[in-house]
């Protein structure tokens, strides 16, 4: 026998390396579960194993959350002008050309109308994927175009935000968007009309800071990165460690910004119950 | 004489202290036609500096250390001024500051930030950062004022909201957005003064109104210019290219339509002459709050509301 004895393994690569045939796997980037596609797309975007909630964009949220082929597109079309002339390492114009063209958007969010089991909604959906889901002239007016439909048809408004904040190429153009899109919704709360807002990974300055935080129903996905200033931001100017899990949708939720988080599996269901409630 | 000078103001500060040794020189000698030359000259030379100064020499400006800040303001423009404290929540945030004060003669709600002018008042003023209580006290303020029917005038002077852990933890963009969104239906005239830095919305926080003035030297944006240049940029070194393009200084907002009109500074700026911008800038409030008195109550929230909703540019 040994006098001593080895409590860990060899150190080893977990699993056998394994050629993946391109597109059929997915793997988890919080707890590197491998998963077929198929398997991850039905179960929401979310990781089998350890429910870390994959950043998906509007075309998925719409797929989840509305009764199928109830959406209807508003405003597709409508894209930003560089009135700033805005260049840093490339033009603002040329930005936004690049991220059409990469990414088949117009923009940072879609908006239109829906149903979810029957009920009709007026809905909006941030796409991260679109120049980090800034927010500039174009997420601006679109959200104030879907807040007046919702005023017109009285559909309660839902919008899933997905926004690193305020667009810098607009500079003051976008910071005013947060006074648009806030004063907008002013009018939606006099009208009385239910406005559910949910926060998913990350939901940050501009966006934090307006209609994102003023929601009747205050929703988010599990640990999505929540809060007016960035961590690195933070961590810059006080020259403090951060706590664990800070500004994530549990901080935010004890600290009592949050209504509810709510896992995606469950969305549909937990949103198609508050409608009710509100109509009934 | 100033204590700072900014490098731009160099060679006019120069040319005082040349004048100022002839006065002393003269001593019951007739100077007076060379020291007359020379203050046209000074002038002259003010004047022309002024004219073509770059956005990045007016962030300077609007961060000059003796600049009148909101405090000054309100002593300069009212009186019976009586700051009032606290959010009636959680804490008194001194750097925001506010209260009933007579203008003109009549009473006013005014509510700014405010900063410190040396280590130890920027610290009790946290350099003009607010905390989430800041802004939570600012809108019981103007709720304090809706109440009881009395306009309100914010003076912005913040180099944004505070990046603090706590302030994360008591809800700085819930504070902000909040206030947008009160803001937006205050059944009183609001009028937004920019008097220093504008920046973000830390400083949008307390922005909204039925008309928004901006002092000459002043900056108001989405990000300030370092931080900008160091996101954009990857680097603190194009600090003067980032103010360039953001378009901040108040002729180019007043082109987008951002602000409503640019209130003049004295020749020098407002740091050289604080009971002279304070005239000035009481002036047009004034002047605003009797436009504004004469616009019916039920119309006043739409038209606000609207002045908001047609910013933005897109096709």
């Amino acid at each position: 026998m040994a006098w001593f004895k080895r409590s860990k393994e060899n150190i080893s690569t977990e699993k056998p390396k394994q050629d993946l045939p391109d597109g059929m796997w997915v793997k988890c980037d919080s707890c590197n579960e491998l998963m077929h596609k198929k398997q991850w797309e039905t179960n929401k975007f979310v990781c089998l194993k350890c429910s870390n909630h994959f950043r998906i964009g509007s075309n998925e949220y719409f797929k989840i959350l509305l009764d199928e082929g109830s959406f209807k597109e508003m405003d597709r079309r409508i894209r930003s002008i560089d009135i700033l002339n805005f260049t840093d390492s490339k033009s603002y114009a040329k930005r936004i050309d690049d991220a059409i063209n990469k990414t088949k958007l117009y923009d940072a969010i879609r908006t239109g109308t829906g149903k979810i089991k029957g009920i009709d909604i007026a809905i909006g959906c941030m796409d991260f994927a679109f120049i980090g889901g800034s927010m500039g002239s174009v997420v601006g007016e679109k959200v104030a175009r879907i807040i007046d439909k919702s005023i017109r048809t009285r559909f309660p408004l839902i919008i899933i935000s997905q926004s690193g904040g305020a667009r810098m190429q607009e500079a003051a153009v976008s910071l005013m968007q947060l006074a648009k899109t806030s004063s907008r919704l002013a009018k939606l709360a006099e009208e009385k009309i239910p406005y559910i807002s949910i926060l998913t990974n990350p939901t940050t300055g501009g966006a934090s800071a307006s209609y994102s935080m003023l929601g009747d129903i205050n929703i988010a996905e599990p640990n999505a990165l929540i809060g007016f200033a960035g961590p690195r931001v933070i961590r810059q100017a006080t020259g403090k460690d951060l706590p664990v899990g800070f500004q994530r949708s549990e901080f935010i939720l004890e600290h009592g910004f949050l209504d509810l988080i709510v896992d995606r599996r469950d969305m549909r269901e937990k949103l198609s119950q508050l409608l009710n409630l509100f109509a009934n | 004489m100033p204590l700072t000078t900014l490098d731009f103001e160099k060679p006019i500060v120069e040319l005082e202290q040349k004048m100022e040794e002839m006065r002393k020189m003269a001593d019951g000698l007739d100077l007076s036609s060379e020291i007359n030359k020379l203050e046209t000259k000074i002038i002259e030379l003010r004047k022309s500096i002024f004219k073509n100064l770059t956005p990045w020499q007016i962030v300077q400006l609007a961060r000059h250390p003796e600049r009148p800040y909101t405090l000054d303001y309100i002593y300069l423009m009212t009186e019976n001024f009586i700051e009032l404290h606290g959010d009636r929540n959680f804490r008194d945030d001194k750097a925001m500051v506010g209260g009933f004060a007579t203008l003109g003669d009549k009473t006013v709600m005014l509510i700014g930030q405010q900063k410190g002018r040396d280590t130890k008042s920027n610290l009790y003023r946290n350099f003009g950062m607010s905390n989430p209580e800041g802004y939570r006290k600012a809108l019981r303020l103007m709720k304090l004022a809706e109440k009881f029917e009395k306009p309100v005038i914010t003076l912005i002077d913040t180099p944004g909201a505070f990046p603090g852990i706590e302030a994360e933890e008591r809800g700085q963009a819930e504070a902000i957005a909040r206030n947008l969104l009160e803001m937006s239906r205050l059944q009183v005239p609001l009028i937004v003064a920019i008097i220093g830095e504008g920046a973000s919305g830390g400083a949008l926080g307390i922005g909204i109104g039925d008309k928004v003035l901006m002092l000459e030297y002043c900056w108001y944006s989405v990000i300030s210019p370092e931080s900008c240049s160091s996101i954009l940029w990857r680097s603190w070194d194009y600090k003067e290219q980032a103010a360039e393009a953001s378009k901040l200084t108040a002729k180019d907002l007043l082109k987008l339509g951002i602000i409503d009109r640019i209130i003049p500074e004295p020749l020098g700026g407002a740091h050289r002459n604080h009971k002279e911008a304070a005239d000035i800038l009481k002036q047009a409030l004034l002047e605003e709050l009797e436009t504004i008195s004469k616009i019916k109550k039920n119309r006043l929230l739409d038209y606000r509301i609207k002045k908001f909703n047609v910013m933005g540019y897109f096709k």
